[in-house]
């Protein structure tokens, strides 16, 4: 499977062995979704439970508050990361808090799903990862996968999961791993083991890092489409990196990133996101916490820059191959 | 009856392989809506909200209290400016189909609801577009050229490759620079016309969204805040029928017009079909009127069609009949001036033809102009240290140390090359 139809296979599970399980969004019923995540299942489960709604996103998750208080369990699309924004006040104000200000009388178990990250020539209003300012609240648990594998099990436990998630889902990889490499030749995923999906139930536990290659000479902590583009600079330089898939966000396993810088020493931090006060700087200071006195160079950040997404400069906006290459290289060779 | 409430799913007219019923628009007979003075109560506006606005009868004739006293040579500007425009819209969208620039959003149907409403307005009120109003560039002035340039991303783009295709601005035309995000411009567009009353200037703003962006919370700040200040703002609603996919039922507009929001939240409403270039004309002429003279805002409907796809990345036939548009019920806008323009004995086919090869030539002209500026595939390239530019109004010391890393890792890549020495 793709990453789509791991998604789409993925909530297509939930509807069925839940009934409690709907899904609301612009674009998702009849149409499927502009990225054809939902495709079907408003013809399988009925406009009552895939539900197509007005272009609100705050009206879209204050609705799927409403609903989770009196019992379903929503899973809201925002059709792009970069439209939640209006959103934001329920999110941060009211989803996240609710459990918490009402000491867990009232309690609504959202999933938001949305897809986030560049690499699609969406220009500033189609490629942002706004992750950073989601994790920065407390109450929402935050995941983005970088497979079809585990995007399907990760957001099962999402809609299982009894607090508000918010899902990201980098858009670049739906249909392929990417390198980074924008004028190769696209590839899918039915040749990356990960691409594998078994058809029914399973879940991954929200709050695991992955390993998504063993090393020994350093170790870079990363998630989503960078995952990808890590494992290939990597390869390029012929470096033994760990590469950590971080996969959730908050809560943050910072016992598995830890494990593994302190047996390398060394670590680079990458993502798409722009770099200052983006997630990179929570990964960063908890890693050096945590492994101070293992670490034989400074923790190095790779990412966006910190500028809108340009639309013309896609590609030296975006955190490709030779800038984690360059990082790898500058931490190589610190002391 | 139900004995429970069950949730309601607005229905959809007709979907692919149905036939295309547009029963559920609901029409005046031309000339038939009444015209009140410019200083009308709001809740007088209340009618006018609901029943259509239309001046253009089906045999091309102007009719009724709405008949805007334009002369031949306007009705020929106007009428040379929407084929502009569309001529303009179906080279562009082809030229993304061969891939020479990544994106591109057609308004094919809706010309009349930009152009007679540009044409209405002074040259200085400032403009509020969504991204479907090609039009009021091209009233403005705007050079074919300029929009072509912003297509491409090229080093003439007056965005310098920051924005996604068709998200123009023009400064000195005064036309507000284009978000993608829903709405968003339109209590930017109040906010504008606040200022004019509190500098105590003449102009006034007016702005543009889908009948769709009416569900963001925007367009309901927008009309409250209108309506609170008296602001000089004229605020349009193009009803094109569909969001991407979505129905304008889903809007809100079952059984309802989106201009009776205008009154029921304490500004004029008028509903006028935008296909009829006189009437959108008249329309606005008079919102802007009652605006400028310090009587309030008003939201127009423009009940019209999105004879095309939402964008190059849509494919209506997905999601509502292939061939709706030749059913629709108010026609096309091009068509309809130019019968009216006929039967005045001022047009003429010939006419007509001479001039589309006329704009078709000019077209090419100005592609080929543009075209030597470069696009984002081949020819000049922008700076990519123009990136770091404009964040701030002064580089801050992080960006400039980011725009000298950029250097390094482009040269980099550039030596890294197959082929670099």
């Amino acid at each position: 499977m793709n990453m789509v139809q791991a998604l789409n296979s993925a909530m297509d599970v939930m509807l069925a062995r839940d009934p409690s399980v709907v899904l609301l969004g612009e674009d998702i019923g009849y149409f499927g979704g502009v990225f054809r995540v939902t495709d079907g299942l408003q013809k399988k489960y009925g406009a009552h439970r895939v539900i197509d709604t007005p272009i609100a996103e705050g009206g879209i998750v204050g609705a799927a508050i409403g609903m989770g208080v009196n019992g379903l369990r929503p899973v809201a699309e925002i059709q792009f990361a970069d439209y939640i924004y209006p959103a934001y006040d329920q999110v941060v104000s009211e989803l996240a808090r609710l459990r918490y200000r009402s000491a867990a009388d009232f309690t609504a178990p959202v999933t938001i799903r949305t897809p986030c990250g560049g690499g699609i020539r969406g220009g500033q209003t189609h490629s942002q990862s706004p992750e950073a300012v989601f994790a920065h609240i407390s109450g929402i648990k935050v995941v983005m996968p970088s497979n079809p594998h585990d995007a399907k099990g990760l957001l099962i436990a999402a809609i299982e999961d009894d607090d508000p998630v918010i899902f990201f889902e980098p858009k670049r990889i739906y249909n392929g791993p990417f390198d980074g490499d924008p004028d190769k030749p696209s590839i899918g995923w039915t040749d990356h083991p990960l691409g594998e999906v078994p058809e029914g139930h399973y879940t991954l536990p929200i709050g695991r890092a992955a390993i998504a290659r063993p090393g020994i000479a350093v170790t870079i902590v990363t998630y989503g489409t960078m995952v990808h583009v890590c494992i290939a600079a990597a390869e390029a330089l012929g470096l033994d990196a760990e590469v950590l898939d971080v996969r959730t966000i908050v809560p943050l396993d910072i016992d598995t990133l830890a494990e593994s810088v302190s047996r390398t020493g060394r670590c680079l931090v990458a993502h798409e996101a722009t770099r200052f006060a983006g997630f990179g700087a929570e990964l960063s200071a908890s890693i050096q916490e945590a492994c101070f006195w293992s670490l034989e160079a400074p923790i190095m950040r790779v990412a966006g820059w910190d500028t809108p997404y340009p639309h013309a400069f896609e590609w030296e906006y975006f955190p490709g191959k030779m800038r984690v290459m360059r990082a790898l290289e500058a931490l190589m060779a610190a002391a | 009856m139900n004995d429970v409430a069950r949730l309601h799913v607005p229905a959809v007219p007709a979907r692919p392989g149905e036939r295309p019923d547009f029963s559920y628009v609901r029409l005046s007979p031309p000339g038939a809506v009444r015209r009140p003075p410019i200083d009308v109560a709001v809740q007088e506006t209340a009618s006018l909200a609901e029943e259509l606005v239309r001046v253009l009868d089906d045999d091309g004739r102007a009719v009724g209290p709405w008949a805007p006293a334009l002369d031949a040579a306007q009705l020929r500007e106007g009428l040379r400016l929407m084929l502009t425009t569309r001529l303009f819209d179906e080279r562009m969208q082809r030229t993304q189909r061969q891939g020479r620039i990544s994106f591109y959003v057609r308004c094919y149907g809706e010309e009349a609801v930009s152009v007679a409403a540009a044409m209405a307005l002074e040259p200085d009120d400032m403009l509020f577009p969504s991204y479907r109003n090609q039009g009021l560039h091209v009233v403005r002035g705007v050079p074919l050229v300029d929009l072509m340039c912003q297509l491409l991303s090229n080093t003439r783009d007056m965005c310098r490759g920051r924005q996604l295709p068709v998200m123009y601005h023009s400064a000195a035309r005064r036309l507000f620079s284009i978000s993608g995000n829903l709405a968003t411009q339109f209590p930017q567009a109040v906010g504008w016309a606040m200022a004019a009353a509190i500098k105590g200037e003449r102009q006034i703003a007016a702005a543009w969204v889908g009948e769709g962006s009416t569900a963001e919370s925007d367009f309901h700040h927008a009309l409250l805040f209108a309506k609170v200040y008296r602001a000089p703002v004229l605020l349009n609603v193009v009803n094109n029928q569909w969001a991407i996919s979505t129905f304008q039922g889903f809007a809100g507009g079952e059984q309802r017009s989106f201009a009776a929001r205008g009154p029921a939240l304490g500004i004029a409403g008028l509903r006028v079909d935008g296909n009829d270039f006189l009437a959108v004309h008249a329309a606005t002429a008079w919102a802007a009127e009652r605006a400028r003279r310090g009587f309030g805002s008003t939201l127009i409907e423009h009940v019209t069609y999105r004879a095309g796809a939402h964008s190059t990345s849509d494919d209506p036939s997905r999601y509502r009949p292939r061939d709706d548009y030749e059913f629709w019920p108010l026609g096309d806008p091009i068509e309809r001036l130019r019968r009216h323009l006929v039967l005045l004995g001022e047009w003429s086919d010939a006419r007509h033809e001479a001039l589309s090869k006329e704009i078709e030539a000019q077209i090419a002209v100005d592609w080929k102009e543009a075209a030597r500026h470069g696009s984002l595939n081949d020819g000049p390239k922008l700076d990519p240290a123009l990136m770091f530019d404009d964040v701030f109004r002064d580089l801050p010391e992080h960006l400039r140390r980011q725009r000298d890393e950029l250097t390094l890792e482009l040269r980099a890549r550039a030596a890294a090359r197959p082929g670099a020495p």
